[in-house]
């Protein structure tokens, strides 16, 4: 019966059972009644030796095509140093548990606060978390951390230039909170700021939420939206993308409260969706409404500086069914990612990462225009995504692409499609695309 | 071995970089188009250090943590097993982590086949009839699940049902996630043994109530023998039974939930099925359903086609989306890869072995610690606190003296029904030797108590750090470096 | 020994209510501070909220816990003591002189509701 990972000899399960005081392992199950227990046999496969279930994944893997991607609607395909995989797979971190013992996890912590301090510099927010689910949950706490925070108020404006996955995930967390959330209609790609400060004047919406850059990939123009906001004392909260926010008005400068968003953006792999790490931040005033763990640096018995998880009678462990949320983890190793990643770029590196990808994207865009089945579908900026409408069939448009290894044109809507370029896209495959493209 | 105390941006030096990119060929096209009220005008503080500083750093503080490779982490309710190493190299696979998660289903066929087979698997391993593998973590399946639970009773037209049962024993997520949900909390009593009271139990079961939450073995480790009763009872009530996967793993290859009557549940893959806690995730937290509640599950679904092929499709009925995309996919491989791994042979001897491992310790040690509930337990048990209190030493106390003995501390002050708990779970990945040694070190540790109670109440003495001020962390927070450097 | 002032009136939540004219100041006792351990942080409502008795106002935590605070009284809060926003630990120095809230009360009859000093004495035993 010995198996690899489970260390068990039957001298040693003779020896336990009888400092228990057991005949047989069955005796441990005595207590459940006969016709729950298990006696089958489950319909799985056999155990497969190391090199089996290599093959066997591996096979799994090979069945997918590793596309050169110009697609971006929530997950981008951003560089990602060598550097980066091998610190998270040090397995001091990647098998530690949550820090809750301080004195032994001082590695964690640090990065936390590092991560935190980093998330703080590009939302210019003066507290972030220690990390959320994904971006989309993230944006669905905001929406939550707005109504506690306003303590009266239960309606929340979201603008419909919300990236669509986004839009989604808060739509479900407000229909069961019990949440009265409101779209705001999009004119010409971007939020319809005079009808959202026309309803925040009612005096009766907790808060509104915001894209930057939003679901088309436009960077808006948010000028005027907090103070109009502040003074219904309703908050603002803005859905951001921190590679984004290096070269981007930060949350904090547009008036924001709440910043939230993906990290994935931060050079983490693509991954069929996950994992990301979603990230949230805030006010000083409003910092104990924000959920999630969030760590702070203090000293130890000796004066020596140490960091220590904090703020915790927030958090459900504590305040159970009062807490500001029932998030009891975070997504920790791909904070460590984001922040191994940040260390790694700097300042400068995240301001090339926008610049090249930028001019990237404006070439494609600017090329794909002309041909004449795009063109664009809002004259408005972007940085590296972008919306064109096309009179092609979308469904075939992505086949052809994918029958030339291409991941583009993700449809929006109807007769319209987006592409994203990065700094990771070479000039081949930029001119590659191009070319699959004129062969239409 | 130096001590270590650098944050990143005290490493940094202008003009340093740690990084090449390669430049656009389209040098035509500039950021400073972009129209000014789009561009910031104060710089982000970021570090600027070299490749080799970055590495150095992160590999100097990996050396200030304590994980489950370094030691035993007895950690209750937290399933600290072995994270294979095969499953990171199969999750870091090119063929999953280059995949976009908005490909066609065509060009992801691997991918969908891998989501399904989990499901499957995991379906098999607990007796219900689907999962939907979108869930983040365990607390976010919690969530998910009550909001099937919230989905079945409106689609039946019945909207009074707003109301959930939940045991003064239950993880504090329970509530939590409730509450989350939109759902009422009620509570109820647990019996001197830890279970469910049943007397207790009945006269809360009205036209309200939605459901229940449950965990079993309970957060004592104690097998709930009341449920066929219980599950009678709330399903005439006309209510569901959550079942709280957290406590999972005693229960892999001898019982399923879905056999004890339970209608949807929650498995942290990071528990039972062996993926790495990562310092606090990335976790995931699939639901299962009955048959019936499929329908419900969240978007997006994976589903297996007539001609073999995998597509992802949107139902009508389903409660929504709690989740961007697919869920947390480098999580399920390392999953499905242990699953594999084992076999339908191996995983039977998962759940016996990792209680064997629980009674053995709790046998061997309950003459000098309280052990409140006698009898057999599952995966875990509780001690509240040590035998001889008159020294004054308290959980936390020994907790931290552990920690001097290279040990990660036990879940302790969890779960609220005893004051002093102390709350262990070995898991079956651990060998009697280890077991024998934890079991010497906690007795000297009790001794310690009773003939030199200051060396451990001020205890740890042999950490990097001792004891921190969290007091003060807590009423003058400092959450960044900014924060520090303007102290 | 906790400390209990005659005078006062007291609720079993641990609230203590000093009566002014038409107005009270509300806290938590020496006792509910004992059990609290270091306060870090106050939870206080705004000026012009309601407060109805028997329902809560605000939350009270320590590093390790949170105490909701009940209201003994009904009214509207007139002021907060904007001190414990940076001082929290004025209620471990002394619960009874750092009241939390100040309450335009709207019947004194209620006050029959709350326990006198000896009452409160009883209870914390």
């Amino acid at each position: 019966m010995s198996y690899k990972y489970i260390p068990h000899t039957q001298s040693d399960i003779d020896e336990m059972l009888k400092a228990i005081g057991a005949t047989t392992v069955d005796d441990l199950y005595s207590d459940i009644p006969e016709n729950m227990l298990f006696k089958g046999d489950y319909n799985l496969p056999e155990s497969m030796s190391e090199t089996e279930v290599r093959h066997f994944i591996g096979n799994l893997s090979h069945r997918n095509q590793v596309c050169s991607i110009f697609a971006g609607a929530g997950a981008y395909n951003h560089y990602a140093p060598s550097v980066v995989g091998h610190i998270i797979e040090r397995s001091e971190f990647l098998t530690a548990y949550t820090p809750y013992q301080p004195e032994i996890s001082q590695g964690t912590l640090q990065y936390i606060f590092e991560f935190q301090s980093m998330m703080s510099e590009l939302t210019g927010m003066q507290c972030c978390n220690a990390s959320m689910y994904d971006g989309p949950t993230a944006a669905a706490e905001t929406m939550m951390m707005c109504v506690t925070a306003s303590k009266k108020r239960n309606k929340v404006l979201v603008s419909a230039t919300m990236p669509a996955h986004v839009l989604r995930v808060m739509r479900t967390y407000a229909h069961f909170h019990g949440i009265d959330l409101q779209e705001v209609a999009a004119v010409e790609g971007v939020s319809d700021l005079d009808a959202i400060k026309v309803a925040a004047a009612a005096g009766d919406v907790a808060g509104v939420i915001v894209a930057q850059p939003n679901r088309y990939g436009i960077v808006e123009d948010y000028t005027g939206l907090a103070d109009a906001l502040h003074s219904n004392k309703t908050l603002l909260g803005m859905y951001a993308d921190p590679s984004a926010l290096a070269v981007l008005k930060s949350p904090a400068e547009w008036g924001a409260d709440i910043a939230c968003g993906d990290g994935q953006t931060l050079g983490m792999p693509l991954s069929c969706g996950g994992p990301y790490v979603g990230y949230m931040a805030t006010t000083k005033d409003l910092v104990r409404k924000m959920p999630g763990r969030i760590v702070g640096a203090t000293h130890d018995v000796n004066g020596r500086r140490a960091f220590v998880l904090t703020l915790q009678a927030r958090e459900q462990h504590i305040r159970r069914e009062k807490a500001n949320s029932n998030i009891c983890s975070n997504q920790s190793l791909m904070a460590l990612y984001a922040t191994v990643y940040l260390s790694l770029m700097g300042r400068d590196g995240m301001k090339e990462v926008n610049a090249s990808s930028y001019a990237n994207a404006h070439y494609l865009h600017d090329e794909l225009c002309k041909s004449s089945h795009f063109k664009p579908a809002f004259d408005k900026p972007f940085l590296k995504e972008f919306v064109l409408s096309t009179d092609l069939d979308i469904e075939k448009l992505q086949k052809h692409l994918l029958a030339n290894g291409i991941f583009g044109a993700v449809k929006v809507a109807e007769g319209q499609v987006s592409f994203c370029a990065t700094e990771n896209n070479t000039k081949e495959e930029i001119e590659h695309l191009l070319n699959v493209i004129k062969s239409i | 071995m130096k001590q270590y105390d650098k944050l990143i941006f005290e490493l940094s030096k202008s003009g340093r970089r740690g990084y090449s990119l390669p430049q656009s060929s389209h040098t035509e096209y500039s950021l400073e188009e972009l129209p000014s009220f789009a561009r910031r005008s104060e710089e982000p503080l970021l570090p600027e250090v070299s490749e080799f500083d970055v590495v150095r750093h992160f590999t100097n503080l990996s050396n200030k943590n304590f994980g489950l490779d370094t030691g035993f982490y007895p950690l209750g309710s937290c399933t600290m097993k072995y994270n294979p190493k095969i499953n990171e190299d199969m999750s870091n696979l090119e063929g999953f982590t280059a995949i976009h998660p908005l490909q066609p289903a065509e060009s992801m066929q691997g991918a969908l086949e891998l989501y399904y087979n989990l499901q499957r698997s995991l379906a098999e391993l607990t007796g219900l009839s689907e999962f939907t593998l979108n869930p983040f973590a365990g607390a976010h399946g919690e969530l998910t699940g009550l909001m099937v639970m919230r989905q079945y009773h409106a689609k039946r037209g019945d909207t009074r049902r707003t109301r959930v049962i939940v045991p003064d024993s239950a993880h504090g997520t329970n509530p939590a996630s409730a509450a989350v949900c939109g759902l009422e909390i009620v509570e109820v009593k647990s019996t001197a043994r830890g279970t469910i009271d049943v007397d207790d139990l009945k006269p809360l079961l009205d036209d309200t109530i939605a459901g229940i939450m449950m965990t079993n073995p309970n957060t004592l480790g104690i097998f709930e023998s009341e449920i066929p009763e219980i599950a009678r009872l709330v399903h005439e009530a006309g209510g569901l039974l959550y079942y709280d996967g957290a406590n999972l793993n005693p229960m892999l290859g001898k019982c399923r939930p879905g056999d004890m009557g339970f209608d949807i549940m929650h498995i942290n893959l990071h528990k039972t099925f062996s993926t790495p806690h990562g310092g606090g995730g990335p976790g995931s937290g699939p639901v299962g359903v009955r048959a019936g509640l499929e329908a419900y599950l969240p978007n997006p679904h994976v589903s297996k086609l007539a001609d073999g092929s995998y597509t992802i499709d949107e139902g009508t009925d389903s409660l929504g989306s709690i989740s961007g995309f697919i869920g947390n996919f480098g999580v399920m491989v390392k999953a499905y890869t242990y699953i594999l791994s084992l076999g339908k042979e191996n995983v039977k001897n998962v759940g016996p072995m990792a209680s064997l491992n629980a009674n053995y310790i709790k046998e061997q040690l309950k003459d000098c610690y309280e052990l409140p509930i006698s009898g057999v337990c599952k995966h875990e048990f509780v001690f509240d606190g040590l035998k001889d209190k008159s020294t004054g030493v308290t959980t936390l106390d020994v907790a931290k003296r552990l920690l001097d003995y290279g040990y990660h501390a036990p879940t302790i002050y969890f779960p609220l029904l005893f004051h002093q708990a102390i709350m262990i779970e070995p898991t079956e990945t651990e060998s009697k030797e280890t077991l024998d040694e934890f079991i010497e070190v906690m007795r000297k540790v009790a001794k310690e108590a009773t003939e030199d109670p200051d060396t451990v109440k001020t205890a740890p003495h042999t950490t990097l750090v001792g004891r921190l001020d969290e007091t003060t962390a807590a009423r003058k927070p400092i959450l960044n470096y900014r924060d520090l450097i303007a102290q | 020994m906790s400390k209990v002032i005659e005078g006062l009136y007291y609720s079993e939540s641990h609230e203590f209510v000093r009566i002014e004219g038409e107005y009270a100041y509300v806290g938590i006792t020496d006792y509910a501070q004992h059990q609290l351990g270091n306060v870090v942080y106050v939870d206080m409502p705004d000026v012009d909220d309601e407060v109805a008795q028997g329902e809560e106002f605000g939350a009270v935590e320590s590093v390790k816990a949170a105490s909701d605070l009940i209201s003994p009284v009904t009214g509207t809060v007139v002021e907060v003591n904007e001190e414990l926003a940076d001082n929290p630990q004025l209620i471990n120095e002394d619960a009874f002189s750092n009241w939390i809230i100040k309450v335009k009360v709207d019947d004194t009859e209620e006050l029959k509701n709350l326990l006198d000093a000896k009452g409160y004495e009883a209870i914390c035993e």
